[in-house]
C-alpha cells in the first residue's frame, strides 16, 4: 500500500501472465505441429496440420455450425434442468435430514455409474432423440450442483441461525435470508463443474446414439467424418467442442466473479 | 415494580452429561447493567442463552414479570443479542445487515429505513451504510453487530463477551459508547465477560460465577456513580473496586 506505483505494474504483470503465457504456449505448439507435419511430410489423412484443420473448419462451416448449435442447445437445456433440479433437491435435503439420508445414496449411484453405460438404455427407452440426449447430459450435470448446494445450505453460521430463532424467523425466512445467500459460492462452484459436464454428457450420448443421431450434434459429425476418413473435419469438430467448453467455463467464472467480488474470499484480490 | 426477568432454580445439563449451570436463582431489575463474570467454561454464556430462549433450562424456570403478557409469546422482539463474533452476513452491506431483524418481523420499508438510519447514527457508523463487512475493522464490525441488536428498539440487550476479541484501545472506546447509549436509553443490559476491569467499569451489579458446575457465588453492587468516563478508569475508587472483585473471582475459581 505504501508504494502506489507498484500496484498497477503488478496488475499488468498478472494480466500478461494470465493471458499472454498460455497464448504463447498455444502458438508455439501450433507452429511446431505445422512444421513437423510439413517437414516429415505426414499425409493429411493421418495427421493434418493446423492450417488444413482451419481450412476444413471454413469449408465445412455450413454443416459444423448447425451441429454446434444443436449440441449447445442440448447442453444449455440440460444445465438449466440440472440447476433447477439440483437446487430444489438441495433445498429439500437441507430442510429435512431424513429426505437427504434416504435420497442421497441414489444420487451418488447415478453419479458414479458411467454415463456411457447408461446412455444405450436411455436411448432404447426414450423415442425422442433430443430428449434422450438431454437426459444423459442432465444425469452428469446435476450431481455437482446438488452436492455443492447441499453443503452450502448446511454451512450457515450457527450464530446467525440462533439470531434468526431469537427473532422468531420462519423457516422460509431462514432459508431465503441466510442459507441461500451463504450457499451461493458453493452453488457457483458446482455450476462451473456442471457446465463442462453437461457438454461432455451431451457429446457422449450422441456418440452412443451413433447413426441414429443423423443430422444432430458435433459428436455425430466426428463419427460421420471418421467413416469417410475426413480427418481434418474430425479435428475441426473436436476444436469446436473444446472451444465451447472453454467458453462455458469462462462465462461461469465471470458470473462467479461478478456475484462474489464484493464479499467472498475466493473472488477478492489480495493486496501486497 | 416487579423485576424484569427472574431465574428460579435454573440448571442446565447438556446431552453429553455435563452439568453446565446449577441452581441459579436470580432477579434482574429493569434498567440495570448486570455483568456475569467468571472463568471460561463457567456457564455464563449458557445462562445468557437461556435468558435469550435459545436453549431451554433442564430444570427450573425463567419468567418475565416485567414484560407485558403479549410480547412474551413467540419470538422475542424485546431482546437484542450480541455475540462474541460480529456474526454478520458477509454478502450484505452494513445497512442490510442491520435491517435483518426488521425484514424478519416484516416492518414496512419506510419504517425500516428510518430505524436503520437511527441505529447507524447511534453506533457512529455514518457514511458506512453501503460498505461490506470485510471492508471494516474488527471494532466497526462489532458496532454493526450492536446496531443490528438495537434496531428493534429492544428493552433488554444481551451481550456475550462482545469485546473480547478487540484490542484494548478499541475496547475502551466501545465501552464508553455503550455506557453512553445505555444511560440515554435505559435498557437493561446483561453482559457476559471474563474481564474484571471491564465488568467493574460498565456495570452496577456483578454476578461472580464459579465453574463446574456454573453457579453464581457472589452478587456485588458497584455503586460508583454514572456517567463513568476515562477519569473513572484511572481513579482510586475504580482500583479498589477492581481489587475487591478480583479477590471474589479468585475465591470463586479456588472453591
Amino acid at each position: 500500500m505504501t508504494d502506489t506505483t507498484a500496484q498497477p505494474k503488478s496488475r499488468r504483470e498478472s494480466l500478461w501472465l494470465k493471458v499472454g503465457a498460455p497464448l504463447a504456449i498455444g502458438i508455439v505448439v501450433l507452429v511446431a505441429w505445422e512444421t513437423m507435419v510439413r517437414v516429415k511430410e505426414i499425409p493429411w489423412y493421418i495427421l493434418p496440420g493446423p492450417l488444413a484443420i482451419g481450412e476444413a473448419m471454413i469449408r465445412d462451416w455450413h454443416m459444423l455450425w448447425p451441429s454446434l448449435v444443436n449440441t449447445l442447445q442440448v447442453t444449455a437445456l440440460a444445465l438449466i434442468v440440472a440447476v433447477l433440479g439440483g437446487f430444489s433437491l438441495a433445498v429439500l435435503f437441507a430442510s429435512a435430514r431424513w429426505i437427504e439420508l434416504s435420497l442421497f445414496p441414489y444420487a451418488v449411484i447415478l453419479q458414479v455409474t458411467p454415463i456411457v453405460a447408461i446412455a444405450p438404455l436411455i436411448i432404447v427407452y426414450v423415442d425422442n432423440l433430443t430428449m434422450a440426449l438431454l437426459i444423459c447430459a442432465w444425469i452428469v450435470a446435476f450431481f455437482p450442483i446438488l452436492s455443492n448446494t447441499t453443503i452450502g445450505l448446511n454451512s450457515a453460521d450457527h450464530n446467525l441461525l440462533d439470531l434468526m430463532r431469537l427473532y422468531g424467523a420462519k423457516r422460509w425466512q431462514v432459508l431465503w435470508f441466510i442459507r441461500v445467500p451463504g450457499a451461493l459460492p458453493f452453488f457457483l462452484g458446482g455450476l462451473r463443474i456442471s457446465g463442462g459436464l453437461a457438454l461432455i454428457g451431451a457429446i457422449v450420448a450422441e456418440f452412443v446414439a451413433g447413426g441414429a443421431g443423423s443430422g444432430s450434434g458435433l459428436a455425430f459429425r466426428i463419427l460421420e467424418a471418421s467413416y469417410r476418413l475426413e480427418i481434418p473435419r474430425m479435428y475441426a469438430s473436436l476444436f469446436l467442442i473444446s472451444g465451447a467448453g472453454i467458453v462455458i467455463f469462462l462465462a461461469f467464472t465471470a458470473l462467479n466473479h461478478l456475484l462474489l467480488r464484493r464479499w467472498h474470499e475466493s473472488a477478492i484480490k489480495r493486496e501486497g | 415494580m416487579p423485576p424484569l426477568v427472574t431465574l428460579s432454580g435454573v440448571a442446565k445439563r447438556f446431552p453429553n452429561g455435563t452439568l453446565a449451570v446449577d441452581r441459579v436463582d436470580l432477579a434482574i431489575e429493569a434498567g440495570s447493567f448486570v455483568s456475569l463474570l467468571g472463568p471460561s467454561g463457567c456457564g455464563k454464556s449458557t445462562i445468557l442463552r437461556m435468558i435469550a430462549g435459545l436453549i431451554e433450562p433442564s430444570t427450573g424456570r425463567i419468567d418475565w414479570p416485567g414484560l407485558p403478557e403479549a410480547t412474551r409469546a413467540g419470538g422475542h422482539p424485546e431482546l437484542g443479542f450480541v455475540f462474541q463474533e460480529p456474526t454478520l452476513m458477509p454478502w450484505a452491506s452494513v445497512a442490510e445487515n442491520i435491517r435483518l431483524p426488521l425484514r424478519v418481523s416484516g416492518a414496512s420499508k419506510a419504517e425500516a429505513d428510518t430505524r436503520v438510519d437511527e441505529a447507524i447514527r447511534m453506533v457512529g457508523l455514518e457514511g458506512f451504510a453501503k460498505s461490506f463487512p470485510r471492508e471494516l475493522s474488527g471494532g466497526m464490525k462489532m458496532r454493526v453487530s450492536i446496531a443490528r441488536a438495537l434496531v428493534t428498539r429492544p428493552k433488554v440487550l444481551l451481550m456475550d463477551e462482545p469485546f473480547a476479541a478487540l484490542d484494548e484501545i478499541t475496547r475502551f472506546k466501545l465501552n464508553n459508547d455503550l455506557l453512553a447509549l445505555w444511560q440515554q436509553h435505559k435498557w437493561t443490559v446483561v453482559f457476559v465477560t471474563h474481564s474484571v476491569f471491564e465488568s467493574v467499569y460498565l456495570s452496577n451489579r456483578i454476578l461472580v460465577m464459579s465453574a463446574r458446575p456454573g453457579r453464581i457465588v457472589e452478587d456485588i453492587a458497584i455503586d460508583a456513580p454514572y456517567p463513568r468516563d476515562d477519569r473513572f478508569r484511572v481513579s482510586d475508587a475504580y482500583g479498589d473496586l477492581c481489587r475487591d472483585v478480583s479477590r471474589s473471582l479468585h475465591q470463586a475459581i479456588a472453591a
